[in-house]
Parts: structure tokens; C-alpha cells; sequence
């Protein structure tokens, strides 16, 4: 859609990918145009420091094929023209990937991502590669070789993390949609800081083939957009099994895409009792989320509370489970085979391959090294690792009583909105109960959403998190959309 | 759990990790400030609960034993700090007496 400017300009304004493919049609807009608009916005708005990469040259080339294509009548895919960011995690062939560390300087990937090959084959554009926290740990995007990205709305504050360039990209309209990835919340978490949404499907929904691996039992690629239908659409096309994945899910893909509403019936939703309760959450966050669960009420919907008695320790057992794993899949930067390597002489491979992983990995990586190596060492095995596998049995247990008795559970997303520049930096342990509300899913593999429903008195936004059985996105991106519809307040 | 610096050194050395004098004092500060903290399960009694090794149900998945998917040697060489074309090389690491 156009509107004109004083001088005379063109502006491009996104509201769906529905809307742009109607106006593609019309020939109101075209590919060009869009990724014309984005470059220059992404150049006004460099200081947030959301991108570490783009590929303006290509990505323009690009439009001018598919506006060709779609002028000569050619049939068009489901993202035609889609403007689409990709954390820098997420690997597009021989483009540089780095997971903002400076480990895999010049590093360029020889085969996509299996997600990334799925947006192109439906004609999606990638305009380049966004900020995040090295590795994709931490929830402040300010952990990066490439320094912290900016919050669009506040500039003094973060925008989450650790996807906080993919979030503040879709924020700052310097994409239509982008990947993130959430491990224990780095999708979910930037996007209830930045006003968008966020979500993080089931464990195996999609592929992780091409994904840079923090716990792989854990990761899930995940998706940020304006509005719920951009979000279904992109997973309608990235989901689904994979030869390259074991790990991934082989239940259909359901077509996500077709949002039709629900049938009114009365649901049955649960929030945790504890999570509400909790000293840590901003009372008028509280407040909202209960007043939320009030109107679902008055609406005819049964809203209850149900004991959590594991809160307390869901964060505890999530650091002991993930520090593994990535100790474990860290081990493979040495290098020899890709990244950065250690130049001076060294009197053993060992030394070499110490002082090469010294150099490469940033601090808060090397923690999670070291406390991840501590609970698989021998001795701590059993008393933690094995302790956090059987907390995370009683977990999945939990979830599977909570929803053999409702449809939905309801839960904040963060304690907060997004905190100031700098304020969590000094304390690990701040950082990490930060992500009290989001690694439950990741904990127990569920699909859940953040969708932007308030404004706090402060200027910030925040979210809702929505829970939903496995593989029930269609059903949780219905019930998305319906609420964004009848309580998204006006900002 | 009393983190000292002979467990530093231990775990550094597992992780092929370094760290100079001041940085093993702040590993060790962080180290033990996180243990304390996940040391938080022992309130837990998981007595009897059996721990969860799989997010999924599919334990083997199994395909057809067909040659597909790898990568040429080029390929797998192209970002490899040093390689002669056919092998990755490592910097030359024999020790020699004195």
C-alpha cells in the first residue's frame, strides 16, 4: 500500500502478507519496492544495531526475478516477495554465519538451513542476518561480537534475548517476518519486550538441520512477526519432517495458514497459581494477566488456577540440562575444520586447542562451558545431571495432567518489561530467572506463543505467553488470533 | 559444594578452556554463585522417577542406507583455517626434547 509523501516519496507500508499479495496483484506495490523500502530503513535505523549482515544487491535481484516472473503469469508461492531476516544462527548458504561470535569469523555455510531452503523455495527474499546473543545465550541481546542491539520504542533499553535483531527487525519495520530460535525463551521473550509476536513451536516442528546448536534438545526455531496469519504462514511452509533431522517430528503439517475461527465454545483455561503469585512479576503485569482471565470468565470460559509447585526449580533444572548440551556442542569449534584459529606457537594440540577456544568464545559462553562440563563430570554426574533429567521427567508429567484437564494454560511472558541497558549484565543469576516464565515449554517441548496484548505504564509493551499441547499450533495460533482481535489494547 | 582451584583447573582442562590469574578468580566466583543456585534440585525427591532421555517418542529412526546428503571434499574444506586440498592441517604440535 502507498501513500504519498510531502517530497514527493513513495512510502511502502506493511500491514500482512495478505495485504502485500493483494497489492502485488493489483499492481499497487511490487518485490522491488518492498525490499527498496526495507534497505532504507535498515540504513536510517543502523544505530540499533539490529542487523550484522545484509544482502541488499541479491536480495533486490531477487524482486526484479519475482516481479518478472509474477508480471508474465506465472504461478506464485505461498511467500512471494516476503521480506524475511534470519537470526544469525540460521545458516544461508555462502553467506556468513557467525552466531555473534567470534569463533566462527568467516565462516560460510555450503548448504541452507532446511528452513531457510523452504522459504526460498516459496519465493521468500532474505534481506540479511540479525543480532543476537553469542551462541544465542542470553536473555539482553547486549552479549554479542557485535555489540547490544537497541529497543526500537526506548533506546535505553534492550530488546531481549537472545533473537533481540530479529525481534527489533520486525519491530522497526526493517523486515516483514523473521527467525529467531528459542532454547529457553529467545523468541518469546524479545518479542513480549519489542510488542510483537513470538512464537516457539512444539520440540522437532521444525527442522534443526542448519540451525547453529546450543541444546539440542532444547532449540527450536521460532518465528516473529506483526500479526498472528504472518506467523502461521511461515510455519505452514517451514514445518514438517526431514530427512536431515531425526530429531524432527513426523506428525502432518496441518495448514496453519487457514485461521478459520473457533467454534464458540466454553474453553478450559489454567494459569499457575505460583507464577502469579510471585514476588519477582511486575504488579501491573499481574494485574493485567488477571484481569485478562477475568473477561475470558465473564466471557463464559472456565479460568482456573492450578498448583505449580515446581516453579522454583524449573530455571535450576533448565541451566543444569542446557550447560550440558551445550558444552557438549561446543566442543566442535577447535580450529581446525572452520572459524577462528589461534596463530601463536603452541607446545601441544592441546595448548592450541585451549588457547584457539580462549580467544574465540566470549564470557558468558565459557561459563556455561565450564558449569555445563561440571555437571557431566565424573562424580556430579548422577547429583545433577541425571537429578535435572528426572525434574524434567516430573515436568512433562505435570503437563500432560494440566492438559488431560484443559485446552489452554496462560502465563507472562517475562517477570518485566524490557529491562534498562546494562541493568542485568553484572549477575548471572538475575539474568537467569529472567527466563522463569519461558523454559517451561522448551522444559516439556510444547508450542506456546507471545502475543502483544498491553502497555504498561512505563511506555512498554508486553505479552501473554499461551500454552498448548504438542503439535496443536493450529489450535494455538486460532486461539492467537482470536484474542489479538477482541484484546489487543491500542499502543 | 565448595568450588576451589583445583576444580577450575580440572574443568577448564575438559573444556579446553584457559583462563589467566584474574579470570580464574571471577570463573570460580561465577561457578560457585551457579552451582549454588542449581543446587537448588536436592530439595526436590525424585526418588523413583525414571529421567528423561528423549523429547520425542521416535527412538531409531531409521532410512533407506542410500549415499545422499553429504558434501563434497572442496566443500568441507573451503572454511577450514588450513588444508592442503585434501586434509585439514593442525599447526605443528611435536613437542621437542630438550
Amino acid at each position: 500500500m502507498y501513500l504519498k509523501a510531502g517530497n514527493n516519496q513513495l512510502l511502502f507500508k506493511y500491514h500482512s502478507i495478505a495485504q502485500y499479495h493483494q497489492d502485488l496483484l493489483t499492481g499497487t506495490t511490487s518485490c522491488v519496492e518492498a525490499v527498496q523500502h526495507y534497505l532504507q530503513q535498515i540504513d536510517a535505523r543502523r544505530h540499533l544495531n539490529a542487523y550484522v549482515n545484509t544482502y541488499g544487491g541479491e536480495a533486490l535481484k531477487r524482486a526484479a526475478e519475482l516481479d518478472a516472473s509474477r508480471k508474465a503469469g506465472k504461478p506464485t508461492g505461498k511467500l512471494h516477495g516476503v521480506v524475511i531476516a534470519l537470526k544469525d544462527v540460521i545458516a544461508y548458504k555462502d553467506h556468513p554465519l557467525t552466531a555473534a561470535s567470534k569463533i566462527l569469523e568467516g565462516f560460510n555455510p555450503v548448504f541452507n538451513a532446511t528452513a531457510v531452503d523452504r522459504l526460498l523455495a516459496e519465493e521468500a527474499i532474505i534481506i540479511g542476518h540479525t543480532n543476537c546473543d553469542e551462541f544465542a545465550m542470553g536473555s539482553t541481546n547486549e552479549n554479542s561480537s557485535y555489540g547490544k542491539v537497541l529497543n526500537a520504542l526506548d533506546e535505553t533499553r534492550v530488546p531481549g534475548g537472545s533473537s533481540g535483531g530479529s525481534a527489533v527487525a520486525v519491530q522497526a519495520g526493517l523486515c516483514m517476518v523473521s527467525l529467531g530460535s528459542d532454547t529457553g525463551g529467545s523468541v518469546r521473550q524479545p518479542a513480549d519486550f519489542c510488542g510483537v509476536v513470538g512464537l516457539k513451536p512444539t520440540y522437532g516442528r521444525i527442522s534443526r538441520h542448519g540451525l547453529i546448536a546450543y541444546a539440542s534438545s532444547f532449540d527450536q526455531i521460532g518465528i516473529f512477526a506483526a500479526n498472528v496469519p504472518d506467523v502461521a504462514l511461515v510455519l505452514e511452509v517451514i514445518a514438517g519432517p526431514d530427512d536431515f533431522d531425526s530429531t524432527g517430528a513426523l506428525q502432518p503439517v496441518d495448514a496453519y495458514s487457514n485461521l478459520t475461527p473457533l467454534p464458540a465454545k466454553p474453553l478450559r483455561i489454567a494459569y499457575f497459581k505460583e507464577a502469579l503469585e510471585s514476588p519477582a512479576l511486575d504488579n501491573e503485569i499481574r494485574q493485567s494477566i488477571l484481569e485478562f482471565a477475568a473477561k475470558l470468565q465473564a466471557d463464559g470460559h472456565t479460568v482456573a488456577p492450578v498448583e505449580f509447585e515446581y516453579l522454583d526449580f524449573i530455571v535450576p533444572a533448565y541451566y543444569i540440562l542446557t550447560t550440558a548440551e551445550a558444552s557438549s556442542n561446543l566442543s566442535r569449534y577447535d580450529g581446525v575444520k572452520y572459524g577462528h584459529r589461534n596463530l601463536a606457537k603452541n607446545n601441544s594440540l592441546t595448548d592450541f586447542y585451549c588457547a584457539t577456544r580462549s580467544e574465540g568464545f566470549g564470557w558468558e559462553v565459557k561459563r556455561r562451558i565450564m558449569l555445563g562440563t561440571f555437571v557431566l563430570s565424573a562424580g556430579y554426574y548422577d547429583a545433577y545431571f541425571t537429578k535435572a533429567q528426572q525434574v524434567r521427567k516430573l515436568l512433562v508429567d505435570k503437563i500432560n495432567l494440566i492438559f488431560s484437564q484443559f485446552d489452554t494454560i496462560l502465563l507472562p511472558t517475562a517477570p518485566s518489561t524490557a529491562f534498562r541497558i546494562g541493568e542485568k549484565t553484572e549477575d548471572p543469576i538475575s539474568m537467569y530467572l529472567a527466563d522463569i516464565f519461558t523454559v517451561f515449554s522448551n522444559l516439556t517441548g510444547i508450542p506456546t506463543i507471545s502475543i502483544p496484548l498491553f502497555w504498561h505504564s512505563n511506555g512498554m509493551p508486553y505479552g501473554v505467553q499461551i500454552m498448548t499441547n504438542q503439535f496443536s499450533e493450529l489450535y494455538l495460533l486460532q486461539l492467537s488470533q482470536l484474542w489479538m482481535q477482541q484484546f489487543r489494547h491500542a499502543g | 559444594m565448595e568450588v576451589n582451584d583445583a576444580l577450575v583447573q580440572n574443568l577448564a582442562n575438559l573444556a579446553r578452556l584457559q583462563f589467566n590469574d584474574q579470570e580464574k578468580e571471577i570463573i570460580k566466583n561465577d561457578l560457585q554463585r551457579m552451582i549454588q543456585f542449581v543446587d537448588k534440585l536436592n530439595e526436590l525427591n525424585t526418588e523413583g522417577v525414571e529421567p528423561l532421555l528423549h523429547m520425542t517418542d521416535a527412538i531409531n529412526v531409521l532410512r533407506e542406507d542410500e549415499v545422499k546428503g553429504s558434501i563434497s571434499r572442496e566443500e568441507a574444506l573451503k572454511n577450514a583455517p588450513d588444508s592442503d586440498g585434501t586434509f585439514f592441517k593442525v599447526p605443528k604440535v611435536i613437542k621437542k626434547q630438550d
